[in-house]
């Protein structure tokens, strides 16, 4: 692919894809505030943008029943940090306005259901798959464009539901060589998060203290691509593998498997949903019977 | 470029047995990429690259219609749990020169860019390789999952000796594939380069005995076609054909590493159970219990019995559950459940003012769509989501993404009840 070979150029200029988890439903049960929490991350942009006079952000909201750019900085004309009359820089002007359209445009979206108990998940599917799309158009600007990299700030729990999709958004990002970073600031982890980053190359961080999180986010997530090699970056602390059942959109850390076309079903079903196939009634709900015909087999 | 080309067609008159591609290297160049083609000259008479971004969409248009009408009728079922043998034939008649530098190292070459997108598309699937030697077949690898261990042992002693045995090879590998689990598709794909075949015994009978057993085999040639693949492939269910040059062989091969339609009666549907693992802290200490040693680094925890294996997919030493590793068997979701193609949006006034109602920009990449210049913003639209995407942007999505950016920035519970139907 064109794209991979083109990456050679300008390494250390970054083109950062900020994923930012607005779910109303979260945000109401955090110790921190949402308006604290973006002052960090504001912070933090600016720092990005900074570091190198090329380096460009764009900013996706993750939101509970949509998604949708709020900021791209190579849309604002250059002098990004004057002042724009209302005390806020120009950059967080713009940010902060589309960012408000957005949450209010996003409420009004999810009142229309009813919710269930739990935290409900983002759309993180979503906005994995505009930053891609976003990405794969700079990859085709031409030659010189800056190094991409995603970074997903998210707190809500993983979406089950939404496995299959998050899971194809990660292999496209590690054919592009794209690298999802991720900083959970959620309680339980996320395995998709940790996937992302395990898959592609980036770095997953859960930060102790969220009133910290602008040290975090400057010290681990605004080393660019070209940097990380030199820089001491926190290692994974193991990656949760579990996957999430087509029958039920339940988390498990082991199932049964169609033969035939792979579908994950936490419990055993006489015909798979996914392709059709009748399961042949032998006893074979535990795979030991086969594991002994197949040890008979030179060892695999 | 008239002149050059009659040189090249010149030349090769003079030595073409000899060798075929008798054109320099920097010659080549030009040969093969046929730049001046990708040129036009506009009405200053200047010249220009040619916009190919309408061409490359209809063509992707055309793969794509095929690939939905063939996955309409039928719900997708393909085989995914492969059991496959490759045979290449390496009696002297491999040592031959007609691909370059010979037809055992263009076979090696080709096999191992095969194993490796073969395990790419098939996550499970299991490799063997055998080779004819001597009019006798040798097993160099056993069925396994690691790409690397078929590729060393494939490139370890390249030579061509003697006659060779079709009937010896597939008795080997019948031996082989026997015992794998009835859930598997067994396969054998053979690169056969002699027009011969010495057999000790009956080789209809062995045919007959591959089919009972339902292995599905194939034959690529290198040479001409011979009755007695083409006789096995027919009997079996497999595909024949013959390689012309190395660009062909190539392809053919590659043609084999998409799972094949399943055919009910080849293998039986089954649930099996699995596990899947987590993977432990880099650095973490832990005893394993495949090697039965200290191993220090990362490793797999069985979520049945918490014993350590140190790779994916193995089975459970201690509890026998098999497991594997779940992205790896992920890659492979975006055939079950592919996305509806994107409806192309008829350009121009009538709709321009709907358009810009819902919005100006491609919801994926934020392209602008009233696209100044050349094409006036052609678009498509997602039947779901009726957002509206760039022509890049329905490739990408269709092509690598496998997931509609819109439809999935929408909360809808209905893809659970979608999946119980
Ligand atoms: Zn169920
Ligand atoms: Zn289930
Ligand atoms: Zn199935
Ligand atoms: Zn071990
Ligand atoms: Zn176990
Ligand atoms: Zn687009
Ligand atoms: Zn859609």
């Amino acid at each position: 692919m064109a794209s991979v070979a083109s990456k050679l150029y300008s390494d250390d200029v970054s083109l950062l894809v900020l994923l930012l988890d607005t779910n109303p439903f979260f945000w109401s049960t955090t110790s921190i505030k949402f308006s604290q929490f973006l002052s960090h991350v504001l912070a933090f942009l600016n720092a990005v943008l900074g570091l190198n006079q090329l380096n460009q952000v764009v900013v996706i909201a993750t939101g509970y029943s949509s998604c949708d750019y709020i900021y791209d900085s190579s849309l604002t004309p250059n002098g990004n940090f004057e002042s724009s009359g209302s005390g806020m820089p120009a950059l967080f002007g713009s940010l902060l306005e589309k960012l408000e359209d957005f949450a209010a445009k996003d409420e009004e979206l999810s009142k229309e259901e009813e919710h269930e108990d739990r935290i409900a998940s983002s759309l993180l599917s979503g906005s994995l798959s505009m930053a891609l799309c976003y990405i794969q158009r700079v990859f085709r600007s031409g030659h010189l464009h800056p190094q991409p990299r995603i970074l997903c700030l998210q707190g809500s729990p993983d979406g089950p539901e939404q496995y299959v999709a998050v899971m194809n958004s990660i292999f496209s990002a590690q054919r592009l060589m794209v690298p999802i970073d991720s900083c959970y600031i959620g309680t339980q982890n996320s395995a998709f998060l940790q996937q992302a980053s395990y898959i592609t190359g980036g770095v997953h961080h859960t930060p102790k203290q969220l009133d910290g999180l602008f040290q975090y986010l400057t010290t681990i997530f605004a080393t660019d691509l070209h940097s990380r090699g030199f820089v001491q970056l926190p290692k994974p602390v193991g990656v949760d593998f579990r996957a999430s059942c087509f029958c039920h959109k339940k988390t498990i850390d082991m199932g049964y498997i169609c033969s035939v076309c792979l579908s994950i079903f936490c419990e055993h079903h006489k015909k798979c949903s996914t392709c059709g196939s009748v399961f042949g009634q032998s006893k074979l709900d535990d795979v030991s019977s086969v594991s002994n015909k197949k040890r008979k087999a030179p060892d695999t | 470029m008239s002149n050059q080309r009659k040189r090249l067609n010149g030349e090769r008159e003079e030595d073409d047995e000899e060798d075929a591609e008798g054109i320099g290297e920097w010659e080549r160049a030009y040969v093969d990429d046929r730049s001046w083609e990708a040129l036009q000259e506009d009405e200053s008479g200047l010249l220009r690259p040619i916009d190919n971004s309408a061409i490359y969409h209809a063509q992707y248009r055309r793969r794509l219609r095929i690939l939905s009408a063939a996955a309409a009728g039928t719900r997708i079922q393909k085989g995914l749990i492969r059991y496959l043998y490759i045979v290449i034939d390496f009696s002297r008649a491999a040592a031959e020169t007609d691909f370059r530098p010979s037809r055992m190292a263009i076979m090696a070459k080709h096999v191992e860019a095969f194993i490796r997108e073969f395990f790419d598309q098939n996550p499970l699937s299991q490799i063997g390789l055998v080779s004819i030697k001597n009019g006798v077949a040798h097993t160099l690898t056993d069925l396994g999952g690691s790409p690397e261990s078929h590729i060393q042992a494939l490139m370890g002693k390249l030579e061509a000796l003697g006659d060779s045995s079709l009937q010896n090879a597939l008795e080997l590998v019948h031996e082989h594939l026997n015992q794998v689990p009835s859930y598997g598709h067994r396969e054998v794909l053979i690169l056969y380069s002699a027009l011969c075949t010495c057999d000790p015994g009956d080789i209809m009978e062995t045919i007959q005995k591959c089919k009972k057993s339902k292995l599905r085999c194939s034959v690529i040639g290198l040479s001409a076609e011979m009755f007695i693949c083409k006789h096995l492939c027919q009997e079996t269910g497999g595909l024949y054909s013959v390689a012309v040059d190395e660009v062909h062989l190539k392809d053919l091969l590659l043609e084999h590493a998409p799972p094949p339609p399943a055919i009910a009666e080849f293998a039986v549907a089954n649930l099996i159970k699995m596990g899947f693992p987590q993977r432990a802290a880099e650095g973490s200490m832990a005893i394993c219990s495949c090697h039965k040693d200290v191993k220090i680094g990362a490793g797999y925890t069985c979520p049945r019995c918490k014993a350590r294996v140190c790779e994916l997919p193995t089975e459970c030493t201690i509890c026998g559950l098999t497991l594997v590793s779940s992205p790896h068997l992920a890659r492979s979701y975006h055939h079950l459940f592919p996305i509806a193609p994107f409806d192309e949006v008829p350009t121009l006034s009538s709709l321009n003012d709907s358009r810009r109602k819902l919005g100006k920009c491609c919801f994926g990449c934020q392209q602008s769509l009233l696209g100044a210049g050349n094409k006036q913003g052609a678009c498509v639209t997602c039947r779901n989501c009726k957002h509206y995407f760039c022509l890049d942007c329905d490739i990408y999505i269709h092509e690598s993404l496998h997931n509609c950016p819109g439809c999935e920035s929408i909360r809808r519970p209905k893809s659970v009840s979608l999946m119980e139907e």
